[in-house]
């Protein structure tokens, strides 16, 4: 009984930390674009003042479509992020670590981008359907090397013979880093190169960002949203960002010292700060969109050919 | 009386979005021409939380740029009833004021105040950005009085 009161105490904790450190994190890659940009860029704060300003705005749900799913559609993408926070290693410790392993993550990694398909199909605008379309086409493009740079810590742990290879947790304990030769550490640095990519690609981001096209279909699937419906895809994308980041923490920088747990958040902490840095700010301000016919050949070309090619060599 | 309780419901309706102004453009003359810079790095709108939003669902702040025509109207209406309240209207230049030069026109509006409720005009032809802050740094002391 008090193990389970714990629980649900870290879990409320994990919930409110992961929704501060994800607006936390989009406040501090704004002002790094902007800096990159040589604008002097908004406060750090400003997606706290935006998120306060979106809830006491009204949400208007258009006439046509059927209010439960438009109003239920932010609530999974919401929900089912932070619940991706729970399977994941944060700092060396997860919740639910022991009942749920890789596959099921990658599974529930879909489901965000569903539930704004969903809700955006149900909005009954034309460019809201247009913008669906387009995120489901980036999303059939990403899982290809995504599920291939995920199978590589898999296999390495596979083949140096330890037991329950799918595990968060198992992979988390053994660096992949230092289970293999000099070619195989070539490997994973294409590997990782590819990561970065793909976590710029899950979470649309410039130059994946064919969904919420900006000046071609006015936002894409986030049309019709206002108000407080808008401000759960906001939290969404800002908790998915620390999801994804975390998710390739635990597959591939899993270093850490072994200390107390404020010692390791902190270190945490900034791998996280770098990997949304390369993998957001760096990617979204030097480059521009994908014409969205050349989107599907980059994805399952070059970058799931580096893939296999990165794979190839830890083999 | 009854005035004191209009600006007060307005302040009101400010002060909630003063903080994070999401700005919906409409424009179909050459009062854009100096809002652009604005986006840009020389002078930065987003450092008070003004950023440029695609859908007009998405936006408090309407800026209607230039003179409208009896054509265009219609559709600065429809995208101001698409937003969602709290929403604010800045007019931007001399022509939604009094015409501008095209006071004789046959088809231009010459009071935009006739068809939407402004809040903010921004006399220029076509007003600089200094000015476009200028206007929006009263919008912000009016809400904090």
């Amino acid at each position: 009984m008090f193990n389970l009161i714990l629980k649900l105490l870290i879990m409320l904790a994990v919930i409110f930390g992961s929704v501060i450190l994800g607006l936390l994190f989009k406040g501090i890659d704004r002002i790094l674009s902007a800096k990159m940009q040589k604008r002097v860029g908004p406060p750090l704060l400003q997606p706290f003042y935006d998120l306060k300003k979106l809830m006491v705005k009204e949400s208007i749900i258009p006439r046509q479509a059927p209010k439960w799913i438009f109003e239920l559609s932010p609530l999974i993408s919401l929900a089912v992020s932070i619940l991706l926070l729970f399977y994941i290693p944060i700092a060396g410790k997860s919740i639910l670590g022991n009942s749920g392993d890789l596959i099921l993550i990658i599974y529930l990694f879909i489901i965000p981008g569903l539930g704004l398909v969903l809700g955006a199909f149900s909005s009954n605008s034309p460019y809201a359907n247009l913008g669906s379309q387009r995120l489901v086409i980036n999303m059939i493009g990403y899982e290809f090397p995504l599920a291939v740079v995920s199978l590589v810590p898999v296999w390495l742990i596979y083949k140096n013979g330890f037991s329950n290879i799918f595990s968060l947790s198992t992979i988390y304990a053994h660096n992949i880093w230092g289970l293999i030769g000099p070619l195989g550490i070539i490997g994973l640095l294409i590997e990782s190169a590819v990561i970065f990519i793909v976590i710029a690609g899950e979470l649309s981001k410039t130059p994946f960002d064919v969904e919420a096209a900006d000046s071609e279909i006015a936002g894409g699937a986030l049309a019709e949203y206002s108000g407080r419906n808008l401000a759960m895809f906001y939290i969404a994308d800002a908790v998915k960002t620390l999801a994804m980041a975390s998710l390739f923490i635990a597959l591939f920088f899993p270093w850490n010292i072994q200390s107390n747990f404020g010692v390791m958040f902190l270190i945490y902490f900034l791998k996280l700060f770098l990997i949304i840095f390369v993998s957001l700010t760096l990617i979204r301000t030097i480059t521009s969109r994908f014409k969205i016919s050349r989107l599907t050949r980059t994805y399952w070309g070059y970058i799931t050919l580096f893939a296999v090619i990165g794979f190839l060599f830890t083999l | 009386m009854n005035l004191e309780k209009i600006n007060d419901k307005a302040n009101k309706k400010l002060k909630k979005v003063v903080k994070s102004i999401w700005v919906f453009n409409w424009f179909n003359s050459c009062g854009f021409t100096e809002i652009l810079p604005v986006v840009g790095s020389r002078w930065d709108m987003e450092r008070f939380g003004l950023i440029p939003v695609p859908s007009p669902r998405q936006a408090d702040c309407l800026i209607i740029a230039g003179y409208q025509t009896m054509k265009s109207i219609k559709r600065a209406k429809l995208i101001y009833e698409q937003m969602s309240s709290p929403k604010i209207v800045i007019a931007l230049g001399s022509c939604p004021v009094s015409g501008g030069m095209y006071w004789d026109s046959y088809n231009t509006i010459k009071r935009l105040k006739d068809y939407l409720p402004v809040d903010l005009y921004i006399p220029g032809c076509p007003p600089r950005p200094e000015a476009i802050f200028d206007g929006i740094s009263k919008l912000i002391q009016k809400s904090t009085n």
